[in-house]
Protein backbone atom coordinates (compact mmCIF):
# COMPACT_ATOMS: atom_id res chain seq x y z
CA UNK A 1 0.00 0.00 0.00
CA UNK A 2 2.70 2.44 1.04
CA UNK A 3 4.85 1.47 -1.92
CA UNK A 4 1.91 2.07 -4.22
CA UNK A 5 1.28 5.52 -2.75
CA UNK A 6 4.94 6.40 -3.03
CA UNK A 7 5.09 5.25 -6.63
CA UNK A 8 2.00 7.27 -7.50
CA UNK A 9 3.43 10.34 -5.77
CA UNK A 10 6.74 9.80 -7.54
CA UNK A 11 5.07 9.78 -10.93
CA UNK A 12 3.27 13.02 -10.05
CA UNK A 13 6.60 14.55 -9.15
CA UNK A 14 8.04 13.45 -12.49
CA UNK A 15 5.08 15.03 -14.28
CA UNK A 16 5.73 18.27 -12.40
CA UNK A 17 9.40 18.31 -13.40
CA UNK A 18 8.37 17.68 -17.02
CA UNK A 19 5.78 20.47 -16.86
CA UNK A 20 8.30 22.97 -15.58
CA UNK A 21 10.79 21.93 -18.25
CA UNK A 22 8.17 22.26 -20.96
CA UNK A 23 7.06 25.67 -19.78
CA UNK A 24 10.68 26.78 -19.87
CA UNK A 25 11.99 24.95 -22.93
CA UNK A 26 8.84 25.51 -25.00
CA UNK A 27 9.20 29.24 -24.67
CA UNK A 28 12.95 29.06 -25.20
CA UNK A 29 12.36 27.41 -28.57
CA UNK A 30 10.13 30.22 -29.81
CA UNK A 31 11.26 33.37 -31.56
CA UNK A 32 11.60 36.19 -29.07
CA UNK A 33 11.95 36.17 -25.30
CA UNK A 34 10.46 37.91 -22.27
CA UNK A 35 12.13 41.17 -23.26
CA UNK A 36 11.03 41.32 -26.90
CA UNK A 37 7.51 40.35 -25.79
CA UNK A 38 7.44 43.01 -23.13
CA UNK A 39 9.02 45.84 -25.08
CA UNK A 40 7.18 45.14 -28.34
CA UNK A 41 8.25 47.46 -31.14
CA UNK A 42 10.55 49.41 -28.81
CA UNK A 43 12.62 46.27 -28.30
CA UNK A 44 15.64 47.27 -30.36
CA UNK A 45 19.30 47.94 -29.76
CA UNK A 46 20.38 49.30 -26.40
CA UNK A 47 16.96 49.18 -24.71
CA UNK A 48 16.61 45.50 -25.53
CA UNK A 49 20.16 44.77 -24.40
CA UNK A 50 19.60 46.60 -21.10
CA UNK A 51 16.40 44.63 -20.47
CA UNK A 52 18.13 41.33 -21.25
CA UNK A 53 20.94 42.29 -18.95
CA UNK A 54 18.50 43.13 -16.16
CA UNK A 55 16.53 39.89 -16.58
CA UNK A 56 19.70 37.86 -17.01
CA UNK A 57 18.55 36.66 -20.42
CA UNK A 58 21.98 36.98 -22.04
CA UNK A 59 23.30 33.92 -20.25
CA UNK A 60 23.08 30.36 -21.63
CA UNK A 61 19.63 28.74 -21.46
CA UNK A 62 20.76 25.67 -19.52
CA UNK A 63 22.31 27.82 -16.81
CA UNK A 64 19.14 29.90 -16.55
CA UNK A 65 16.92 26.82 -16.37
CA UNK A 66 18.91 25.35 -13.47
CA UNK A 67 18.82 28.66 -11.65
CA UNK A 68 15.10 29.13 -12.38
CA UNK A 69 14.32 25.59 -11.18
CA UNK A 70 16.43 26.04 -8.07
CA UNK A 71 14.62 29.22 -7.15
CA UNK A 72 11.25 27.58 -7.86
CA UNK A 73 12.10 24.93 -5.28
CA UNK A 74 12.67 27.69 -2.75
CA UNK A 75 9.27 29.17 -3.59
CA UNK A 76 10.73 32.06 -5.59
CA UNK A 77 8.66 32.38 -8.76
CA UNK A 78 10.77 35.14 -10.31
CA UNK A 79 10.10 38.80 -10.98
CA UNK A 80 7.20 40.26 -12.91
CA UNK A 81 8.21 42.41 -15.90
CA UNK A 82 5.39 44.89 -15.73
CA UNK A 83 4.96 45.25 -12.01
CA UNK A 84 8.62 44.94 -11.10
CA UNK A 85 7.71 43.00 -7.96
CA UNK A 86 8.39 39.41 -6.90
CA UNK A 87 5.77 37.20 -8.54
CA UNK A 88 5.11 35.28 -5.31
CA UNK A 89 3.89 38.51 -3.74
CA UNK A 90 1.50 39.30 -6.60
CA UNK A 91 0.23 35.74 -6.86
CA UNK A 92 -0.33 34.93 -3.16
CA UNK A 93 -3.63 36.69 -2.42
CA UNK A 94 -5.08 35.92 -5.82
CA UNK A 95 -4.31 32.26 -5.40
CA UNK A 96 -6.33 32.34 -2.18
CA UNK A 97 -9.23 34.07 -3.99
CA UNK A 98 -9.23 31.47 -6.76
CA UNK A 99 -9.21 28.69 -4.16
CA UNK A 100 -12.23 30.28 -2.43
CA UNK A 101 -14.11 30.51 -5.74
CA UNK A 102 -13.33 26.92 -6.77
CA UNK A 103 -14.13 25.64 -3.28
CA UNK A 104 -17.60 27.20 -3.40
CA UNK A 105 -18.18 25.73 -6.87
CA UNK A 106 -16.94 22.29 -5.86
CA UNK A 107 -18.77 22.15 -2.51
CA UNK A 108 -22.07 23.01 -4.18
CA UNK A 109 -21.44 21.19 -7.45
CA UNK A 110 -20.39 17.74 -6.28
CA UNK A 111 -23.34 17.00 -3.96
CA UNK A 112 -25.71 18.44 -6.57
CA UNK A 113 -24.14 16.28 -9.30
CA UNK A 114 -24.33 13.13 -7.19
CA UNK A 115 -27.95 13.83 -6.28
CA UNK A 116 -29.01 14.47 -9.90
CA UNK A 117 -26.91 11.59 -11.22
CA UNK A 118 -28.45 9.07 -8.82
CA UNK A 119 -31.97 10.28 -9.62
CA UNK A 120 -31.36 10.18 -13.37
CA UNK A 121 -29.75 6.74 -13.13
CA UNK A 122 -32.57 5.30 -11.05
CA UNK A 123 -35.20 6.65 -13.45
CA UNK A 124 -33.26 5.65 -16.52
CA UNK A 125 -35.06 6.66 -19.73
CA UNK A 126 -37.88 8.26 -17.72
CA UNK A 127 -38.89 11.81 -18.48
CA UNK A 128 -36.95 13.16 -15.47
CA UNK A 129 -33.80 11.39 -16.72
CA UNK A 130 -34.28 12.85 -20.20
CA UNK A 131 -34.73 16.31 -18.74
CA UNK A 132 -31.64 16.10 -16.50
CA UNK A 133 -29.52 14.51 -19.23
CA UNK A 134 -30.40 17.03 -21.91
CA UNK A 135 -29.88 19.96 -19.54
CA UNK A 136 -26.47 18.55 -18.65
CA UNK A 137 -25.49 18.32 -22.33
CA UNK A 138 -26.49 21.95 -22.83
CA UNK A 139 -24.54 22.99 -19.72
CA UNK A 140 -21.47 21.15 -21.02
CA UNK A 141 -21.55 22.42 -24.60
CA UNK A 142 -22.25 26.10 -23.99
CA UNK A 143 -18.94 27.89 -23.31
CA UNK A 144 -18.39 29.50 -19.91
CA UNK A 145 -18.47 33.07 -21.13
CA UNK A 146 -21.92 32.55 -22.61
CA UNK A 147 -23.43 30.78 -19.60
CA UNK A 148 -21.91 33.49 -17.41
CA UNK A 149 -23.47 36.21 -19.57
CA UNK A 150 -26.83 34.42 -19.49
CA UNK A 151 -26.67 34.18 -15.68
CA UNK A 152 -25.84 37.89 -15.45
CA UNK A 153 -28.72 38.73 -17.80
CA UNK A 154 -31.15 36.72 -15.68
CA UNK A 155 -30.03 37.32 -12.10
CA UNK A 156 -28.38 40.72 -12.26
CA UNK A 157 -30.05 42.55 -15.14
CA UNK A 158 -33.66 41.36 -15.07
CA UNK A 159 -34.13 40.19 -11.49
CA UNK A 160 -31.64 42.56 -9.88
CA UNK A 161 -30.83 40.06 -7.11
CA UNK A 162 -27.09 40.50 -7.24
CA UNK A 163 -24.50 42.58 -8.98
CA UNK A 164 -23.15 41.37 -12.30
CA UNK A 165 -19.53 42.22 -11.57
CA UNK A 166 -17.37 41.69 -8.52
CA UNK A 167 -16.15 45.00 -7.19
CA UNK A 168 -14.16 43.93 -4.13
CA UNK A 169 -10.40 44.20 -3.99
CA UNK A 170 -8.04 41.26 -3.97
CA UNK A 171 -7.34 41.56 -0.24
CA UNK A 172 -11.00 41.31 0.79
CA UNK A 173 -11.88 39.01 3.71
CA UNK A 174 -12.97 35.47 2.86
CA UNK A 175 -16.62 35.96 3.81
CA UNK A 176 -16.96 38.87 1.40
CA UNK A 177 -15.32 36.80 -1.30
CA UNK A 178 -17.80 33.99 -0.74
CA UNK A 179 -20.79 36.28 -1.13
CA UNK A 180 -19.19 37.94 -4.16
CA UNK A 181 -18.54 34.60 -5.80
CA UNK A 182 -22.17 33.44 -6.04
CA UNK A 183 -22.65 34.03 -9.77
CA UNK A 184 -19.10 33.09 -10.84
CA UNK A 185 -19.30 29.92 -8.75
CA UNK A 186 -22.74 29.14 -10.20
CA UNK A 187 -21.25 29.31 -13.71
CA UNK A 188 -18.49 26.89 -12.78
CA UNK A 189 -20.91 24.65 -10.86
CA UNK A 190 -23.12 24.27 -13.94
CA UNK A 191 -20.31 22.76 -15.99
CA UNK A 192 -18.70 20.82 -13.16
CA UNK A 193 -22.01 19.29 -12.06
CA UNK A 194 -22.93 18.36 -15.63
CA UNK A 195 -19.72 16.38 -16.12
CA UNK A 196 -19.81 14.56 -12.80
CA UNK A 197 -23.55 13.94 -13.02
CA UNK A 198 -23.16 12.06 -16.30
CA UNK A 199 -20.49 9.85 -14.79
CA UNK A 200 -22.58 9.12 -11.69
CA UNK A 201 -25.61 8.37 -13.85
CA UNK A 202 -23.81 5.83 -15.99
CA UNK A 203 -22.21 4.11 -13.03
CA UNK A 204 -25.58 3.93 -11.23
CA UNK A 205 -26.94 2.22 -14.33
CA UNK A 206 -24.01 -0.23 -14.33
CA UNK A 207 -24.48 -1.04 -10.66
CA UNK A 208 -28.24 -1.53 -11.08
CA UNK A 209 -27.48 -4.17 -13.73
CA UNK A 210 -25.00 -5.98 -11.51
CA UNK A 211 -25.48 -9.43 -10.05
CA UNK A 212 -25.35 -8.30 -6.44
CA UNK A 213 -28.22 -5.87 -6.94
CA UNK A 214 -30.19 -8.59 -8.71
CA UNK A 215 -29.43 -10.91 -5.78
CA UNK A 216 -30.58 -8.32 -3.25
CA UNK A 217 -33.74 -7.78 -5.23
CA UNK A 218 -34.45 -11.51 -5.38
CA UNK A 219 -33.91 -11.75 -1.64
CA UNK A 220 -36.68 -9.21 -1.25
CA UNK A 221 -34.54 -6.37 0.09
CA UNK A 222 -36.64 -3.18 0.05
CA UNK A 223 -35.85 -0.84 -2.83
CA UNK A 224 -34.88 2.03 -0.56
CA UNK A 225 -32.29 -0.16 1.12
CA UNK A 226 -30.93 -1.42 -2.22
CA UNK A 227 -30.46 2.15 -3.35
CA UNK A 228 -28.73 3.37 -0.20
CA UNK A 229 -26.73 0.27 0.71
CA UNK A 230 -25.69 -1.03 -2.70
CA UNK A 231 -26.21 1.42 -5.50
CA UNK A 232 -25.10 4.77 -4.12
CA UNK A 233 -21.82 3.73 -2.44
CA UNK A 234 -20.73 1.56 -5.36
CA UNK A 235 -21.53 4.08 -8.02
CA UNK A 236 -19.55 6.82 -6.31
CA UNK A 237 -16.27 4.94 -6.66
CA UNK A 238 -15.77 5.37 -10.41
CA UNK A 239 -17.04 8.93 -10.08
CA UNK A 240 -14.18 9.94 -7.80
CA UNK A 241 -11.48 9.69 -10.44
CA UNK A 242 -13.63 11.78 -12.77
CA UNK A 243 -14.08 14.34 -10.02
CA UNK A 244 -10.30 14.79 -9.91
CA UNK A 245 -10.06 15.23 -13.68
CA UNK A 246 -13.05 17.54 -13.81
CA UNK A 247 -11.76 19.81 -11.07
CA UNK A 248 -8.49 20.04 -12.91
CA UNK A 249 -10.32 20.80 -16.12
CA UNK A 250 -12.36 23.40 -14.24
CA UNK A 251 -9.16 25.39 -13.79
CA UNK A 252 -9.28 26.37 -17.47
CA UNK A 253 -12.83 27.61 -16.99
CA UNK A 254 -11.71 29.64 -13.99
CA UNK A 255 -9.63 31.87 -16.26
CA UNK A 256 -12.64 32.85 -18.34
CA UNK A 257 -15.17 33.06 -15.49
CA UNK A 258 -12.90 35.31 -13.44
CA UNK A 259 -12.44 37.67 -16.37
CA UNK A 260 -16.17 37.80 -17.07
CA UNK A 261 -17.03 38.70 -13.49
CA UNK A 262 -13.92 40.74 -12.82
CA UNK A 263 -13.17 38.39 -9.92
CA UNK A 264 -9.73 39.17 -8.41
CA UNK A 265 -8.17 35.72 -8.84
CA UNK A 266 -5.29 34.02 -10.61
CA UNK A 267 -7.21 33.55 -13.85
CA UNK A 268 -7.89 37.24 -14.31
CA UNK A 269 -4.31 37.97 -13.33
CA UNK A 270 -3.21 35.66 -16.13
CA UNK A 271 -5.38 37.51 -18.66
CA UNK A 272 -4.02 40.85 -17.44
CA UNK A 273 -0.48 39.50 -17.65
CA UNK A 274 -1.02 38.50 -21.28
CA UNK A 275 -2.29 42.02 -21.95
CA UNK A 276 0.86 43.44 -20.37
CA UNK A 277 2.96 40.86 -22.25
CA UNK A 278 4.47 39.86 -18.93
CA UNK A 279 5.95 36.47 -19.85
CA UNK A 280 7.48 35.52 -16.45
CA UNK A 281 4.14 36.09 -14.74
CA UNK A 282 2.17 34.02 -17.29
CA UNK A 283 4.84 31.32 -16.96
CA UNK A 284 4.48 31.25 -13.16
CA UNK A 285 0.68 31.07 -13.32
CA UNK A 286 0.79 28.25 -15.88
CA UNK A 287 3.09 26.36 -13.52
CA UNK A 288 0.77 26.92 -10.55
CA UNK A 289 -2.19 25.60 -12.52
CA UNK A 290 -0.17 22.59 -13.61
CA UNK A 291 0.76 21.97 -9.98
CA UNK A 292 -2.91 22.17 -8.95
CA UNK A 293 -3.84 19.70 -11.69
CA UNK A 294 -1.20 17.20 -10.64
CA UNK A 295 -2.00 17.49 -6.93
CA UNK A 296 -5.78 17.21 -7.47
CA UNK A 297 -5.32 14.10 -9.56
CA UNK A 298 -2.97 12.57 -7.03
CA UNK A 299 -5.45 13.24 -4.23
CA UNK A 300 -8.40 11.78 -6.10
CA UNK A 301 -6.35 8.68 -6.97
CA UNK A 302 -5.35 8.27 -3.33
CA UNK A 303 -8.97 8.67 -2.17
CA UNK A 304 -10.06 6.05 -4.69
CA UNK A 305 -7.25 3.79 -3.48
CA UNK A 306 -8.35 4.29 0.11
CA UNK A 307 -12.01 3.57 -0.59
CA UNK A 308 -11.55 0.69 -2.98
CA UNK A 309 -9.30 -2.14 -1.77
CA UNK A 310 -9.45 -3.84 -5.16
CA UNK A 311 -7.29 -1.11 -6.69
CA UNK A 312 -4.48 -1.79 -4.24
CA UNK A 313 -3.30 -4.93 -5.97
CA UNK A 314 -3.09 -3.10 -9.27
CA UNK A 315 0.41 -2.63 -10.59
CA UNK A 316 0.41 0.68 -12.37
CA UNK B 1 -18.25 8.17 -51.94
CA UNK B 2 -21.27 5.91 -51.63
CA UNK B 3 -20.19 4.99 -48.09
CA UNK B 4 -20.33 8.67 -47.17
CA UNK B 5 -23.83 8.97 -48.66
CA UNK B 6 -25.05 5.88 -46.79
CA UNK B 7 -23.77 7.29 -43.49
CA UNK B 8 -25.28 10.68 -44.28
CA UNK B 9 -28.65 9.12 -45.00
CA UNK B 10 -28.52 7.14 -41.76
CA UNK B 11 -27.72 10.31 -39.80
CA UNK B 12 -30.63 12.13 -41.49
CA UNK B 13 -32.98 9.34 -40.51
CA UNK B 14 -32.48 10.20 -36.85
CA UNK B 15 -34.48 13.28 -35.79
CA UNK B 16 -31.60 14.72 -33.75
CA UNK B 17 -29.14 14.10 -36.59
CA UNK B 18 -31.41 15.73 -39.15
CA UNK B 19 -31.93 18.73 -36.87
CA UNK B 20 -28.19 19.03 -36.26
CA UNK B 21 -27.30 18.83 -39.95
CA UNK B 22 -30.01 21.39 -40.79
CA UNK B 23 -28.57 23.84 -38.25
CA UNK B 24 -25.04 23.30 -39.59
CA UNK B 25 -26.28 23.80 -43.16
CA UNK B 26 -27.94 27.10 -42.25
CA UNK B 27 -24.74 28.27 -40.57
CA UNK B 28 -22.66 27.27 -43.58
CA UNK B 29 -24.99 29.13 -45.93
CA UNK B 30 -24.90 32.22 -43.71
CA UNK B 31 -21.11 32.10 -43.53
CA UNK B 32 -20.78 31.75 -47.31
CA UNK B 33 -23.42 34.28 -48.32
CA UNK B 34 -23.02 36.89 -45.57
CA UNK B 35 -20.62 39.20 -47.47
CA UNK B 36 -23.32 39.53 -50.14
CA UNK B 37 -26.46 39.70 -48.02
CA UNK B 38 -25.47 41.97 -45.14
CA UNK B 39 -27.53 45.20 -45.15
CA UNK B 40 -24.84 47.49 -43.69
CA UNK B 41 -21.08 47.87 -43.53
CA UNK B 42 -20.17 45.93 -40.35
CA UNK B 43 -17.44 48.40 -39.37
CA UNK B 44 -19.40 51.57 -40.12
CA UNK B 45 -19.82 53.60 -36.93
CA UNK B 46 -22.98 55.68 -37.12
CA UNK B 47 -22.90 58.19 -34.26
CA UNK B 48 -26.52 59.19 -34.94
CA UNK B 49 -27.72 55.61 -34.31
CA UNK B 50 -26.03 54.43 -31.10
CA UNK B 51 -27.61 51.56 -29.12
CA UNK B 52 -30.81 51.62 -31.16
CA UNK B 53 -33.43 48.99 -30.43
CA UNK B 54 -34.26 46.58 -33.27
CA UNK B 55 -36.15 48.38 -36.04
CA UNK B 56 -36.78 48.07 -39.75
CA UNK B 57 -33.49 49.83 -40.57
CA UNK B 58 -31.48 47.76 -38.07
CA UNK B 59 -33.27 44.43 -37.61
CA UNK B 60 -31.04 43.35 -34.67
CA UNK B 61 -30.48 46.92 -33.42
CA UNK B 62 -27.15 48.73 -33.18
CA UNK B 63 -24.24 48.51 -30.73
CA UNK B 64 -22.47 51.11 -28.59
CA UNK B 65 -20.63 52.52 -31.62
CA UNK B 66 -23.73 52.58 -33.80
CA UNK B 67 -22.70 49.55 -35.84
CA UNK B 68 -25.38 47.26 -37.30
CA UNK B 69 -25.68 44.15 -35.10
CA UNK B 70 -27.34 42.04 -37.82
CA UNK B 71 -24.49 42.54 -40.28
CA UNK B 72 -21.88 41.89 -37.63
CA UNK B 73 -23.68 38.76 -36.37
CA UNK B 74 -24.01 37.31 -39.86
CA UNK B 75 -20.29 37.82 -40.49
CA UNK B 76 -19.20 36.95 -36.95
CA UNK B 77 -18.55 33.24 -37.39
CA UNK B 78 -16.44 33.28 -40.54
CA UNK B 79 -12.97 34.03 -39.22
CA UNK B 80 -13.35 31.64 -36.27
CA UNK B 81 -14.60 28.91 -38.63
CA UNK B 82 -11.56 29.25 -40.87
CA UNK B 83 -9.16 29.24 -37.90
CA UNK B 84 -10.91 26.22 -36.35
CA UNK B 85 -10.85 24.27 -39.59
CA UNK B 86 -7.15 24.83 -40.12
CA UNK B 87 -6.33 24.10 -36.47
CA UNK B 88 -8.46 20.93 -36.49
CA UNK B 89 -6.68 19.59 -39.57
CA UNK B 90 -3.34 20.27 -37.90
CA UNK B 91 -4.46 18.68 -34.60
CA UNK B 92 -5.86 15.55 -36.27
CA UNK B 93 -2.78 15.12 -38.46
CA UNK B 94 -0.09 15.32 -35.82
CA UNK B 95 -2.15 13.82 -33.00
CA UNK B 96 -3.49 10.99 -35.13
CA UNK B 97 -0.14 10.10 -36.68
CA UNK B 98 1.73 10.21 -33.37
CA UNK B 99 -1.00 8.21 -31.60
CA UNK B 100 -1.05 5.46 -34.25
CA UNK B 101 2.74 5.42 -34.39
CA UNK B 102 3.31 4.97 -30.64
CA UNK B 103 0.57 2.34 -30.49
CA UNK B 104 2.35 0.38 -33.22
CA UNK B 105 5.88 0.78 -31.87
CA UNK B 106 5.04 0.34 -28.19
CA UNK B 107 7.73 -0.20 -25.60
CA UNK B 108 9.79 2.63 -24.19
CA UNK B 109 9.10 5.02 -27.09
CA UNK B 110 5.40 4.73 -26.28
CA UNK B 111 6.03 5.21 -22.54
CA UNK B 112 8.22 8.29 -23.00
CA UNK B 113 5.95 9.98 -25.52
CA UNK B 114 2.85 9.42 -23.41
CA UNK B 115 4.65 10.69 -20.31
CA UNK B 116 5.43 13.95 -22.08
CA UNK B 117 1.88 14.22 -23.41
CA UNK B 118 0.57 13.67 -19.85
CA UNK B 119 2.76 16.50 -18.62
CA UNK B 120 1.69 18.98 -21.31
CA UNK B 121 -1.96 18.13 -20.73
CA UNK B 122 -1.66 19.06 -17.06
CA UNK B 123 -1.36 22.72 -17.97
CA UNK B 124 -4.93 23.81 -18.84
CA UNK B 125 -5.27 24.52 -22.57
CA UNK B 126 -6.14 28.14 -22.06
CA UNK B 127 -2.94 28.86 -20.14
CA UNK B 128 -0.91 26.95 -22.70
CA UNK B 129 -2.47 29.11 -25.40
CA UNK B 130 -1.94 32.26 -23.35
CA UNK B 131 1.74 31.40 -22.89
CA UNK B 132 2.20 31.13 -26.64
CA UNK B 133 0.06 34.18 -27.37
CA UNK B 134 2.18 36.27 -24.99
CA UNK B 135 5.34 35.15 -26.72
CA UNK B 136 4.12 35.12 -30.33
CA UNK B 137 1.49 37.85 -30.34
CA UNK B 138 -2.20 37.75 -31.22
CA UNK B 139 -3.60 36.81 -34.62
CA UNK B 140 -5.01 33.99 -36.68
CA UNK B 141 -1.57 32.88 -37.81
CA UNK B 142 -0.45 32.39 -34.20
CA UNK B 143 -3.73 30.76 -33.12
CA UNK B 144 -3.74 28.00 -35.74
CA UNK B 145 -0.49 26.26 -34.68
CA UNK B 146 -1.09 26.96 -30.99
CA UNK B 147 -4.64 25.56 -30.90
CA UNK B 148 -3.72 22.76 -33.30
CA UNK B 149 -0.93 21.77 -30.96
CA UNK B 150 -2.88 21.92 -27.70
CA UNK B 151 -5.98 20.18 -29.04
CA UNK B 152 -3.88 17.57 -30.82
CA UNK B 153 -2.80 16.28 -27.42
CA UNK B 154 -6.16 14.66 -26.73
CA UNK B 155 -6.13 13.25 -30.28
CA UNK B 156 -2.89 11.43 -29.39
CA UNK B 157 -4.69 9.58 -26.59
CA UNK B 158 -7.66 8.76 -28.80
CA UNK B 159 -5.71 7.61 -31.83
CA UNK B 160 -3.41 5.56 -29.62
CA UNK B 161 -6.20 3.76 -27.78
CA UNK B 162 -8.16 3.24 -31.01
CA UNK B 163 -5.07 1.79 -32.71
CA UNK B 164 -4.17 -0.34 -29.67
CA UNK B 165 -7.42 -2.24 -30.19
CA UNK B 166 -6.01 -3.48 -33.48
CA UNK B 167 -2.22 -3.86 -33.11
CA UNK B 168 -2.52 -7.35 -31.63
CA UNK B 169 -5.07 -8.54 -34.20
CA UNK B 170 -4.07 -11.27 -36.59
CA UNK B 171 -4.05 -9.10 -39.71
CA UNK B 172 -1.51 -6.74 -38.18
CA UNK B 173 0.63 -9.62 -36.94
CA UNK B 174 0.40 -11.14 -40.41
CA UNK B 175 1.55 -7.91 -41.98
CA UNK B 176 4.46 -7.77 -39.55
CA UNK B 177 5.31 -11.38 -40.34
CA UNK B 178 5.26 -10.56 -44.07
CA UNK B 179 7.93 -8.02 -43.25
CA UNK B 180 5.88 -4.95 -44.18
CA UNK B 181 7.36 -1.65 -43.17
CA UNK B 182 5.87 0.21 -40.20
CA UNK B 183 4.61 3.01 -42.39
CA UNK B 184 2.77 0.52 -44.61
CA UNK B 185 1.23 -1.21 -41.60
CA UNK B 186 0.14 2.09 -40.10
CA UNK B 187 -1.39 3.41 -43.32
CA UNK B 188 -2.80 0.19 -44.82
CA UNK B 189 -3.83 -1.86 -41.80
CA UNK B 190 -4.42 0.52 -38.89
CA UNK B 191 -5.62 3.75 -40.47
CA UNK B 192 -8.67 2.27 -42.25
CA UNK B 193 -9.79 0.74 -38.96
CA UNK B 194 -9.46 3.83 -36.82
CA UNK B 195 -10.53 6.27 -39.54
CA UNK B 196 -14.21 6.43 -38.60
CA UNK B 197 -13.73 7.03 -34.90
CA UNK B 198 -11.05 9.63 -35.63
CA UNK B 199 -13.38 11.38 -38.08
CA UNK B 200 -16.14 11.59 -35.49
CA UNK B 201 -13.68 12.84 -32.95
CA UNK B 202 -12.37 15.37 -35.46
CA UNK B 203 -15.84 16.86 -35.83
CA UNK B 204 -16.14 17.14 -32.04
CA UNK B 205 -12.65 18.62 -31.92
CA UNK B 206 -13.69 21.25 -34.45
CA UNK B 207 -16.48 22.46 -32.16
CA UNK B 208 -14.14 22.67 -29.16
CA UNK B 209 -11.55 24.59 -31.12
CA UNK B 210 -14.30 26.89 -32.34
CA UNK B 211 -15.31 27.50 -28.73
CA UNK B 212 -11.69 28.09 -27.81
CA UNK B 213 -11.32 30.69 -30.57
CA UNK B 214 -14.53 32.40 -29.43
CA UNK B 215 -13.42 32.35 -25.79
CA UNK B 216 -10.06 33.83 -26.76
CA UNK B 217 -11.77 36.49 -28.87
CA UNK B 218 -13.91 37.24 -25.85
CA UNK B 219 -10.76 37.73 -23.79
CA UNK B 220 -9.26 39.94 -26.51
CA UNK B 221 -6.68 37.38 -27.64
CA UNK B 222 -8.46 35.90 -30.65
CA UNK B 223 -10.04 37.48 -33.71
CA UNK B 224 -9.04 41.13 -33.60
CA UNK B 225 -11.16 44.11 -34.70
CA UNK B 226 -12.17 45.34 -37.26
CA UNK B 227 -13.13 41.77 -38.24
CA UNK B 228 -16.40 41.07 -36.35
CA UNK B 229 -16.54 37.94 -34.22
CA UNK B 230 -19.20 36.54 -31.90
CA UNK B 231 -16.97 36.23 -28.84
CA UNK B 232 -15.60 39.70 -29.40
CA UNK B 233 -19.14 41.10 -29.87
CA UNK B 234 -20.34 39.54 -26.61
CA UNK B 235 -17.36 40.98 -24.77
CA UNK B 236 -17.99 44.35 -26.38
CA UNK B 237 -21.70 44.40 -25.55
CA UNK B 238 -21.37 43.27 -21.95
CA UNK B 239 -20.99 46.78 -20.59
CA UNK B 240 -24.20 47.97 -22.21
CA UNK B 241 -26.31 44.84 -21.98
CA UNK B 242 -28.61 46.32 -19.35
CA UNK B 243 -29.71 49.02 -21.80
CA UNK B 244 -29.18 47.08 -25.02
CA UNK B 245 -29.43 43.31 -24.47
CA UNK B 246 -29.66 42.71 -28.24
CA UNK B 247 -25.96 43.46 -28.58
CA UNK B 248 -25.12 40.24 -26.70
CA UNK B 249 -28.17 38.07 -27.30
CA UNK B 250 -27.82 37.63 -31.08
CA UNK B 251 -24.17 36.57 -31.13
CA UNK B 252 -24.96 34.21 -28.23
CA UNK B 253 -27.87 32.66 -30.14
CA UNK B 254 -25.73 32.15 -33.25
CA UNK B 255 -22.73 30.71 -31.42
CA UNK B 256 -24.80 28.40 -29.19
CA UNK B 257 -26.94 27.13 -32.04
CA UNK B 258 -23.87 26.25 -34.11
CA UNK B 259 -22.31 24.32 -31.22
CA UNK B 260 -25.56 22.53 -30.36
CA UNK B 261 -26.10 21.67 -34.02
CA UNK B 262 -22.65 20.10 -34.27
CA UNK B 263 -23.21 18.17 -31.06
CA UNK B 264 -26.54 16.78 -32.25
CA UNK B 265 -25.11 15.77 -35.62
CA UNK B 266 -21.95 14.22 -34.19
CA UNK B 267 -23.97 12.29 -31.61
CA UNK B 268 -26.15 10.84 -34.33
CA UNK B 269 -23.09 10.09 -36.47
CA UNK B 270 -21.40 8.25 -33.61
CA UNK B 271 -24.50 6.14 -33.03
CA UNK B 272 -24.80 5.36 -36.75
CA UNK B 273 -21.27 4.00 -37.04
CA UNK B 274 -21.53 2.29 -33.65
CA UNK B 275 -19.16 4.28 -31.49
CA UNK B 276 -20.84 4.40 -28.12
CA UNK B 277 -18.28 6.48 -26.32
CA UNK B 278 -17.30 9.78 -27.78
CA UNK B 279 -15.43 12.30 -25.76
CA UNK B 280 -17.87 14.92 -24.63
CA UNK B 281 -15.59 17.64 -23.41
CA UNK B 282 -12.04 18.76 -24.07
CA UNK B 283 -9.40 17.01 -22.02
CA UNK B 284 -7.57 13.71 -21.80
Amino acid sequence: MLALILRRAGSSLLTLVLVSMLVFVGLEAMPGDACTAHLGRDGKGAVLEACRERMGLNRPAAERFIEWGGRLLQGDLGTSMQRDKPIAEIVGWRLRNTIVLSAVAVLVGIPLAIFLGVIAGLRRDGSLDHLISSLSIIAMTIPEFISATILILIFAVSLGWTSGVVTIGYKAPVMELVSASILPAATLTLILAAHIMRMVRSSVIDVLDSDYVLMARLKGVPRRQIVWRHVVPNSLLPAISVIGLTIAWLLGGVVIVESVFNYPGLGRLAVDAVGDRDLPLVQAIALLFGLTYVVTNLLSDLVALFLNPRLRTFRA
Amino acid sequence: MTAVLVTLRAILRRPSGAAGLAIILVHLLVALLSPVIIPHDPALQDSSAILQAPSAAHVFGTDRLGRDVLSRTLLGGREAMVISTAATIFAMLWGGLLGIFVALVGGSTDAIVMRVVDAVVSVPWILLVMLFVTALGVGALALIPVLGFSYGLSVVYLARSAALDFVTRDFVLAAQARGERRWTIASRELLPNVRDSLAVQGAMQWSWIFLAVSSLSFLGMGVAPPIPDWGQMISDGRGVMRAAPWTVIWPMVFLSSLIIGINLAVDAWAKVIGIDRIQRAPGP
